[in-house]
């Protein structure tokens, strides 16, 4: 189910230039490219909550790092792909360092309050930054230089950049779930006592788990302000995390692969019901509703 | 004879009600030594302080002569101190093979490789094999952990501790929940470990006891009343009296 999914959302994401190109319609295009940044967003959190057991309602926060540490990067003329990516993505982690080794201390609903909280400061420095546009938030000058070309400004060529760098994150999440380190997190995700009496450090584990999927976030973010030119605080909103939650829950939880079919079905979705009526959303909540009892009917045990 | 796992002096107690008085105990290095008392004496207490799980109010917990009173659980596993649980603390989803690879895991060199494939890594399954025919489980390796029957489960908990390579087991009730039969399978397997490492054995079944304990240690409302050998412990009045006559 999962690998159909997936299939289908990556047979998608490889269509979108030439659907855009056949309809004569570059929306198609932009908005196959936005899946596959959530994609990628829903591919770092399907990490903690998939592998790690730990449900965060704080990923949005570093959607946003990547996207302000771009904005801010753009101001001072080192937009650069090769410098910014980097640096962004170093953000997200150096954010998650500090606050998951707090949010860690707890479990459960705590946990999700907790990164929530986090979540929400971030949300209002971003609002306070004056500088930076405020609550408006501010577009990028331009999309950034790759090696010095204007490469990612090309709407192909920056959709292919995302597809590789989404593959990449799922090639990686992959390796890491099946590997030592993965077995580990993803025993304590069942028994965290047990695996304390082996001798492993349960919470180290898990912020670097916590750790590695916002440095993916920030790169999801720092995608995503290309992807729209824009960066503004609404990338932080709870509500942002709380859709990606929904992707990775759509997906299955279990395999970053199922993460990234969840976040592009409920993008196009999203698109197709708002295009078809006003009132397309109700019907949104329908679909979610439907897809998370066939869910509960197709669950397999925990593999 | 050296004391692998001592406890001195601890006291614990949850708001007012103590549950852990002046405790002093020691497990020497080879002996199973049994640790036996009535429901509610605070065995579990106790096995939580020499674990790691609580922190006694006083008193000091020593592991091969060095102070690990206030060690997270984990640390105290890597050097040397595993427990099996009251509860099968099993990983479902892994394989009887896998969860033992897991505790080898545990004290192999880059014990968390972030790429290195846990699957078929030989060089954990084959010290995991080993440790699962060593409890007579070779033949389920491949069995799931939740299909095992009761009895199988406590011989893999088993083979996970003896996996760790310890000082020192913690077996808190590895008999619970057991029939007959089973029982002295388990009694058999513990019998012939014995001298691999020091045991505190939690027990219910005297007849496991005192088959396997070469001492025996009673705890009553929280206070250790008797120490001693077997037949010694047995014919103490004050124990008779606070506990095997009370059992019948």
């Amino acid at each position: 189910m999962t690998r159909l999914a997936a299939a289908l959302a990556a047979a998608l994401l490889l269509a979108a230039p030439l659907a855009a190109w056949a309809a004569g319609n570059a929306y198609l295009l932009a908005l196959g490219t936005r899946a596959a940044v959530f994609a990628l967003a829903a591919v770092s959190l399907q990490f903690v909550v998939g592998f790690a057991g730990l449900v965060s309602l704080g990923h949005a926060a570093f959607l946003g790092i990547g996207a302000y540490a771009l904005l801010m990067l753009g101001g001072a003329g080192l937009d650069e792909t090769l410098v910014s990516l980097p640096v962004a993505v170093l953000a997200g982690a150096l954010f998650a360092w500090p606050t998951g080794w707090v949010a860690l201390r707890t479990r459960g609903v705590t946990f999700l309050m907790i990164t929530l909280a986090f979540g929400q400061m971030a949300y209002f420095v971003a609002e306070a930054l004056a500088d930076y546009g405020g609550d408006d938030g501010m577009p990028l000058d331009r999309a950034p230089p790759l090696a010095g070309t204007a490469l990612l400004a090309q709407p192909v060529a920056f959709h292919l950049f995302v597809l590789l760098l989404l593959a990449a994150a799922i090639a990686a999440a992959r390796l890491l779930g099946a590997s030592r380190f993965g077995r580990v997190l993803r025993a304590a995700r069942q028994d965290a006592g047990r695996v304390a009496a082996l001798g492993f450090d349960v919470t180290r584990v898990r912020l670097i788990a916590y750790v590695a999927a916002g440095a993916a976030g920030a790169l999801a973010g720092w995608l995503l302000a290309v992807t729209t030119g824009f960066v503004s605080p609404a990338l932080l909103d709870w509500r942002v995390a709380g859709q990606l939650l929904v992707m990775v829950i759509l997906g299955g939880v279990a395999a970053p692969e199922g993460a990234a079919a969840g976040a592009v079905g409920l993008v196009l979705a999203e698109e197709a019901l708002s295009a078809a009526s006003e009132h397309g959303r109700i019907a949104l909540g329908a679909l979610l509703l439907g897809a998370a009892l066939l869910r509960l009917r197709l669950r397999a045990p925990a593999r | 004879m050296s004391d692998i796992l001592a406890a001195a002096g601890l006291t614990k107690a949850f708001g007012g009600l103590p549950v852990t008085r002046n405790v002093s105990l020691a497990v020497r290095a080879g002996e199973i030594h049994a640790l036996i008392g009535p429901n509610g004496a605070g065995k579990s207490s106790l096995i939580g302080q020499l674990a790691g799980t609580l922190t006694p109010d006083a008193g000091r917990v020593t592991l091969d002569g060095a102070e690990v009173t206030h060690l997270p659980p984990h640390l105290r596993a890597r050097r040397g101190l595993a427990r099996t649980f009251q509860v099968s603390a099993l990983i479902g989803g892994l394989s009887a093979l896998e969860n033992v690879a897991l505790a080898v895991q545990a004290r192999a060199p880059r014990p968390l490789a972030p790429f290195r494939r846990a699957a078929g890594d030989a060089a954990l399954e084959q010290p995991a094999l080993a440790a699962l025919a060593a409890v007579g489980l070779a033949e389920r390796a491949a069995a799931p952990a939740e299909v095992l029957a009761h009895g199988e489960r406590r011989a893999l908990e088993i083979a996970c501790a003896l996996a760790l390579q310890p000082r020192c087991v913690l077996l808190d009730e590895p008999l619970a929940g057991m029939g007959h039969a089973e029982g002295r399978a388990i009694v058999g397997l513990l019998g012939g470990l014995k001298g691999r490492f020091a045991m505190l054995l939690v027990e219910h079944d005297m007849e496991a006891v005192f088959a396997l304990a070469d001492r025996v240690s009673v705890l009553v409302e929280g206070r250790l009343i008797a120490t001693g050998p077997p037949e010694a412990v047995r014919a103490d009045p004050a124990v008779r009296a606070a506990y095997l006559g009370e059992a019948g």
